[in-house]
């Protein structure tokens, strides 16, 4: 079981925020919405990881171009993540797997976890929000 | 960790993917269409009880009588109501709703 | 205990806003404090005050309205989610107050459990 963080004796309370994407992106606005609570909650500075698990792992794939369907593209949002300090992506290695997709499909830098490893960081989170 | 499942099986990989990575010491609460997984004689029913030896199981009373099946609970799933459901939440650290 | 809510999708199509509405009235009976309930995606759906639904049924909207009266229960809908959905001040149910997302992160700070409801 994970441990709330102890206030710090100064400064304000510090919580392990993660963020479960497992849906894929434009079929519904899940994605994009959740893009931007995370967007949020980067400048709380709050510790935040993203994790991306079944159909979520298609949200970082790269090459989406949407002008087809008429909706706005919202990838390379999470290029940007970096510049708001939001750098802990992980993506569930069984879910690429499945998918037929590697690392080099997505478009921006990821860890990779398997099963155990991401039972373990979701076993640490202080929040989870999932979309 | 409380992880909060609300999708049939049948309907999702929610209950499949929530067991893969649930941890021994924790908690699966079946809720609104979830509650299917929490019942017996189902092609889903071996992959709850095997989880079962590390993870405790409970399934939300209403649900299961909302969706008539009372009576047909596997046996190992404890039944809560909603109050029982808020001290779930408090009992375990985090909740995890898998949507 | 402190408790921060998420609601994710609208009245009657979810069963969402219905087990986040009964475990916020079992969390109250236990003598627990509801922190905030946010709404998000469809959620802002359940802030809109034009709801007419069949008389014999809930009535979602009232029923977080009366929380909101009798609890004091602090109800926030999304601006961004609600500018897309067209939830407004004009069409924003009593009890309820648009404002940012970032009050959902104060509670996930301040509460002591968030949970979400959604699909």
């Amino acid at each position: 079981m994970s441990e709330q963080q102890a206030t710090p004796a100064s400064g304000p309370k510090v919580k392990k925020f993660m963020f479960v994407n497992r849906k894929a992106p434009y079929g519904t606005i899940y994605a994009l919405e959740s893009l931007e609570v995370v967007l949020i909650t980067a400048t709380f500075d709050q510790d935040v990881s993203l994790v991306f698990i079944d159909d979520g792992v298609y949200e970082l794939l790269k090459g989406q171009e949407t002008k087809g369907i008429g909706i706005k593209n919202h990838s390379k949002t999470y290029r940007a993540l970096d510049g708001y300090d939001v750098e802990k992506l992980y993506v569930d290695r069984a879910s690429l797997e499945q998918r037929g997709l590697t690392e080099k499909d997505l478009l921006v830098p990821v860890e990779v976890l398997d099963t155990e490893e991401m039972g373990q960081l979701m076993a640490e989170q202080d929040v989870i929000l999932s979309f | 960790m409380l992880h909060i499942v609300n999708k049939s099986p049948f309907q999702s990989t929610s209950l499949q993917t929530c067991l893969r990575m649930a941890k021994p010491g924790s908690a699966v609460l079946f809720i609104e269409d979830g509650v299917y997984g929490a019942t017996s004689g189902t092609s889903a029913e071996a992959m709850v009880r095997q989880a079962a030896g590390a993870i405790k199981f409970y399934a939300l009373q209403p649900d299961i009588d909302a969706r008539g099946a009372t009576g047909k609970v596997m046996d190992g799933i404890t039944l809560v109501d909603y109050s029982g459901f808020v001290d779930l939440t408090l009992e375990y650290s985090t909740s995890h709703s898998w949507l | 205990m402190k408790f921060g809510l998420l609601v994710s999708e609208g009245p009657y199509t979810h069963q969402a806003s219905d087990s986040a509405y009964q475990f916020v009235v079992a969390a109250i009976a236990k003598g627990h404090e509801i922190q905030r309930i946010f709404f998000y995606h469809d959620g802002v759906n359940n802030a809109t005050k034009l709801t007419d639904p069949p008389q014999d049924d809930r009535h979602i909207v009232n029923r977080w309205s009366a929380l909101a009266a009798d609890h004091k229960v602090d109800l926030v809908v999304c601006v961004a989610a609600a500018l897309r959905r067209g939830i407004r001040d004009e069409n924003l149910a009593p009890g309820f107050r648009i404002s940012g997302l970032g009050q959902l992160v104060d509670s996930g700070i301040k509460a002591d459990r968030l949970i979400t409801f959604g699909d």
